[in-house]
């Protein structure tokens, strides 16, 4: 993975060294908190509901052993004896303290990490398919495009101050796993005919109060033009986007007030003027950052193993976990294990001090000391040899992390929701803990199969409900919590705004509906194999509506 | 009725404006105000404090008294006075159990 160059090293210091000014300033008196906020902001310390909250960059989810191992220690000795891993990748900690958070920074930089671009309105972390450099349907490794992205964008001068947050994406397979079409920019590396790669450029999608699938501008950028193309994106987003109205900041507003043909042009114009400039990207360049994440090496082997076989006949939550937790691997033998952080009743993305250590020996143990962080909040060992599995189980469930639901209904992304969001106008980790709880036995969610089930909180959508297959919006109506139901939503290669299903239901009703729209989908497929957004797909709102407020 | 509440700066706990203009760590333990002055006049102390840097995030928020006790009426502040509902040994709960 990558490794810090000198200047990365003494950028991340000088940061650090200028935040523990700045704290010792607003504690004497010298920054006033109007003052202090944006800077507080741009080292990813925001203030929540019940304390300081500390969000700390995973650049594109990856990470190794002795950084989750550094996550682990600064949770127990800083915090509350766990973390909280986010759908950007990242880990945010609930309860440090001011006057802490400068040794903290010390202590991430110490193995190469730190929390800058985790907040403020500037080119966030580029996330990226989790299974990045092992997925069998993957075209090339996006993390090398992700770095070349960071590089260019860590403390970018005329991007420091943009009308709002900006946020990339990138897969480098098909299939894709990091919800591209939902982003400011998303990238789904490609081939020409020459076979040489490039990118697909979407631009404008997003979240939040206004979902909007991205607009295709490019259908094969090269590789050697991604920063030049993407500072013409930026520059006309910086220049033209709007300051008059945070709701309507982000580029996803200036794609459609102005209109995609004219955007475009405008996009294309400004990079025809920089196209040949500094930031043409040398393909020694890109070799050498590639280098960094040059897969370990893996020696073909046999595609079954007697081992996993002879276990799965006797063992049914191994079976379980086999059947939704890996991913096939490009290499003959191995496979990417999905640690599920959705523990039946439990909360999504939650990890313990403890946890994150076991995570860390696993990874160095059975997975090439290499780990991912999900958007769906899970933990991804991306490199296990297949007879390792055994093994890696049972170590998996004494840590308490062997769920076998990677993409079942308990696999719930939930944003943190009232319970430590300042923003926050309802619970979403309840009713995820409640979901879970109805649908949790092996059976059933194996019965049910593929079904994305996704809540936020507030209107900012964090827990991305607008592109789940099943989305909860909690809101709050005459002081009470109320949620609204979204249908059909998806963040894959074929991206999807759900659509509100009606009225919403109270915090007691709401759980029994998912139960209704489950029944419903049930009743209808055609077969086990057509998961529950197909039938949606195939039969329309109809039936669920029908299922949920009766005959209109 | 209306009680202040802020962040204390330096650790970021939650905290409300208390008899003799001390900032405390039980709403039940907070100053009760009723009426535009009082309020006002409290949240003048709040801004205080604030540019003291003693605390941040000052802000009015709704209660009423139930029994002698009082209660925020609002989801949100009544979470915030006693610690996230996902993790009662957490926040100002776990810290009522042992006090």
């Amino acid at each position: 993975m990558y490794r810090y160059d000198e200047f990365d090293a003494s950028f991340v210091n000088q940061r650090t060294e200028q935040f523990k000014d700045q704290v010792r300033r607003r504690l004497a008196g010298e920054l006033s908190e109007d003052e202090f906020k944006p800077l507080r902001l741009m080292n990813g310390l925001y203030l929540q509901l019940h304390a300081y909250m500390l969000r700390v960059a995973i650049p594109y989810g990856t990470l190794n052993g002795r950084q989750m191992r550094k996550l682990a220690h600064i949770a127990r000795t800083y915090d509350k004896g766990y973390g909280h891993f986010t759908t950007r990748q990242n880990i945010q900690f609930n309860w440090p303290k001011l006057e802490d958070t400068p040794k903290i920074l010390e202590e991430l930089a110490e193995v190469e990490m730190h929390a800058i671009q985790t907040s403020g309105n500037c080119i966030r972390n580029v996330t990226a398919d989790h299974f990045a450099g092992a997925a069998a349907d993957e075209i090339a490794d996006p993390r090398p495009y992700a770095e070349i992205l960071r590089q260019w964008s860590s403390l970018h001068p005329e991007f420091s101050f943009l009308p709002r947050k900006f946020k990339i994406a990138i897969t480098g397979a098909p299939n894709d796993r990091a919800a591209v079409q939902v982003h400011d920019i998303g990238l789904q590396l490609t081939r020409n005919e020459a076979g040489e790669i490039g990118f697909e450029v979407f631009v404008g999608g997003g979240l939040g109060r206004t979902p909007m699938i991205g607009r295709k501008v490019r259908d094969f950028l090269p590789e050697e033009d991604l920063l030049a193309y993407s500072e013409a994106i930026l520059r006309v987003y910086n220049r033209y986007g709007r300051r008059d109205n945070k709701y309507k900041a982000r580029i996803k507003i200036l794609v459609h007030e102005t209109g995609l043909e004219e955007l475009k042009a405008d996009i294309e114009a400004e990079f025809e003027k920089i196209r040949f400039g500094v930031l043409r990207l040398p393909d020694e360049e890109v070799r050498r950052i590639e280098a960094y994440f040059a897969p370990p090496p893996l020696e073909v082997r046999a595609e079954t193993s007697a081992a996993v076989d002879a276990r799965r006949e006797s063992d049914a939550a191994f079976a379980q976990f086999v059947a939704h937790n890996l991913n096939p691997h490009r290499v003959p033998g191995y496979t990417s294990v999905t640690l599920s952080m959705k523990p039946i009743g439990g909360i999504p993305g939650d990890a313990s001090d403890a946890q994150m250590d076991v995570i860390a020996d696993l990874a160095e143990k059975f997975g090439h000391d290499e780990i991912r962080i999900s958007h769906e909040q899970n933990v991804i060992l991306p490199h296990v040899k297949l007879e390792d599995l055994p093994a890696l189980f049972d170590e998996l469930v004494a840590a308490e992390i062997a769920e076998g639901n990677a993409g079942l209904i308990t696999d719930i992304i939930a944003c943190p929701g009232m319970d430590f969001c300042a923003l926050a106008t309802a619970r979403s980790i309840p009713v995820a803990q409640r979901i879970s709880e109805r649908f949790g036995t092996p059976e059933r969610q194996a019965e049910i199969g593929e079904l994305k089930i996704k809540i936020s909180g507030c209107i900012n959508a964090c827990g991305h409900h607008h592109v789940g297959h099943i989305g909860i919006l909690g809101l709050e109506k005459k002081g009470e919590e109320f949620y609204q139901i979204t249908l059909g939503g998806s963040a894959n290669e074929n991206a999807s705004i759900g659509k509100i299903a009606g009225r919403g239901f109270s915090s007691e009703k709401v759980v029994d509906a998912i139960e209704t729209l489950v029944d419903t989908y049930l009743g209808l497929r055609e077969a086990k194999e057509e998961t529950f957004l197909e039938a949606y797909r195939r039969v329309g709102e109809e039936p669920f509506k029908e299922a949920l407020y009766g005959v209109a | 009725m209306k009680v202040i509440t802020a962040n204390r700066l330096l650790n970021g706990d939650v905290v409300w404006l208390g008899a003799g203009k001390t900032w405390v760590e039980r709403i039940t333990l907070a100053e009760v105000f009723d009426g535009t002055d009082a309020v006002a006049d409290a949240l003048a102390v709040g801004a205080a404090a604030e540019k003291n840097q003693e605390v941040v995030g000052v802000y009015e928020m709704d209660v009423a008294v139930e029994d002698g006790v009082i209660v925020p009426v609002r989801l949100r502040e009544r979470i915030r006075a006693a610690g996230p509902t996902t993790h009662p040994n957490l926040g100002k709960q776990a810290q009522a159990v042992s006090a």
